[in-house]
């Protein structure tokens, strides 16, 4: 059987869209950002999950024997094949939608990497425990951002209320497995994401009532990101992400 | 006291057979703080020669840490000036890096150049690296640089950077 090979080659490249996506996302505000500090916070988050991104892509290049190098998985495959978490992709939206989204997704590498860092797979343990740190000071500062956002002026709370419900519905696709990430579980390999979803209800659930905001209702939920069906902003970032790869094929820095 | 990752690392430079190799690349800096060495800063892991061929590990010090290229560069240059020509540079991810492989001649460059070193209890002041008041307070989690949080005194006034406990 040679699926087990091809099950943490597609389980790592995921992980690696994860962070690629989001990375991009962010690195968006770069000179955006409502001031200065937090033009360089923002960048400097972005650096990190790109830097996650690369270690998870060249570990794929790896497994893969180096048919396809970090750079060619990064850049040369379309929508369908990438493989990230909706929540990754959504556009910036404002400053509240930004930090409502990267509170949700620090809150999910917290209690994600703590499991990582047990994975049988050396290199991803490595990765993890490399990752987990620097999620620790993201976590520190988006939660600050939530409270103060929400327990703020009227305006901020109800402009990160309105982010926290245009959010929710893609909460509950951090919490499902994809089929790779079953089949690698047996050999803990992988994380049971599904196993963590009480503890982030539990830790989103507080920061939110201490910022005087509401939990959102679970009325609508909406996946599909691992398995390849994604939403349409998704083809746009690639426009622009690519773009360098794309027309000048092979380029290098 | 010394973390067990920078006495280890400490012994591994002490026990090496090539202690020239090791003299040399202390002129390699970090491009963004360059008064530190790739050795202080704890980058610099371990190297291997065999004969003309020099094996050097470093580990990064964030994930996306931009500077990890050039200081790649800068190690083969100066290599190179030396005669070294094949040269390969392995960057590691295991061991974590950790403000606690900054070696103590590193945390004193540090605080000379301006930018308060990471405390050793996370309970402790940040103390400003002008005026040694431990009245400061945070301005940003992130600063120039992901490593780096920026700090305000409450002494001298004056804003600096401080390198964060990782």
């Amino acid at each position: 059987m040679t699926d087990r090979k091809d099950d943490l080659v597609n389980y790592v490249i995921a992980l690696g869209d994860d962070s690629l996506i989001l990375g991009q996302r962010l690195s968006e505000w770069c000179y955006h950002a409502p001031f200065l500090e937090e033009d360089l916070a923002l960048a400097n988050v972005a650096l990190d999950f790109i830097g996650r991104a690369q270690m998870f892509y060249d570990y794929a290049s790896q497994l893969e024997k180096g048919v396809r190098s970090a750079d060619e998985i990064a850049f040369l495959r379309d929508t369908r094949d990438y493989r990230n978490l909706l929540i990754m992709e959504l556009p910036i939206g404002d400053f509240a939608f930004t930090m409502a989204r990267q509170f949700m997704v620090d809150a999910y590498n917290y209690l994600y990497l703590q499991q990582l860092l047990r994975s049988t797979d050396k290199t991803l343990a490595a990765i993890a425990a490399k990752a987990t740190k620097e999620t620790d000071y993201h976590l520190r500062r988006s939660q600050e951002w939530v409270l103060r956002l929400g327990d703020g002026t009227d305006e901020s709370h109800q402009r990160i209320d309105k982010a926290f419900g245009e959010l929710w519905g893609y909460s509950a696709e951090l919490f499902g497995m994809s089929d790779c990430e079953t089949a690698l579980l047996s050999k803990a390999v992988s994380v049971d994401r599904t196993a963590l979803s009480a503890d982030w209800t539990k830790l989103v659930s507080e920061t939110l009532e201490q910022a005087t905001l509401k939990i959102p209702s679970d009325d609508w939920q909406i996946s599909g990101g691992r398995e390849g069906l994604h939403t349409e902003h998704h083809g746009h970032i690639l426009t622009e992400m690519q773009y360098l790869q794309r027309t000048y094929p092979g380029l290098e820095w | 006291m010394m973390s067990e990752q920078l006495a280890d690392r400490i012994a591994r430079r002490r026990d090496s057979a090539c202690a020239a190799v090791w003299d040399l690349l202390d002129q390699v800096k970090d491009p963004e703080i360059p008064v530190l060495s790739l050795w202080d800063l704890g980058v610099l892991q371990d190297i291997v020669v065999q004969g003309q061929s020099v094996r050097v590990m470093i580990i990064p010090t964030y994930s996306g840490c931009p500077a990890l290229r050039e200081m790649k560069q800068d190690i083969r240059a100066v290599l190179a000036s030396a005669g070294y020509v094949e040269v390969e540079v392995v960057t590691q991810l295991a061991p974590a890096w950790s403000t606690d492989m900054i070696t103590s001649e590193g945390r004193q460059q540090l605080q000379k150049y301006g930018i308060a070193p990471p405390v050793s209890h996370r309970d402790s002041p940040v103390i400003c690296p002008l005026c040694a008041s431990p009245k400061t307070h945070l301005i940003s989690q992130f600063g120039s640089t992901a490593c780096k949080a920026l700090y305000r005194c409450e002494s001298c006034d004056e804003p600096f950077d401080y390198f964060k406990c990782l």
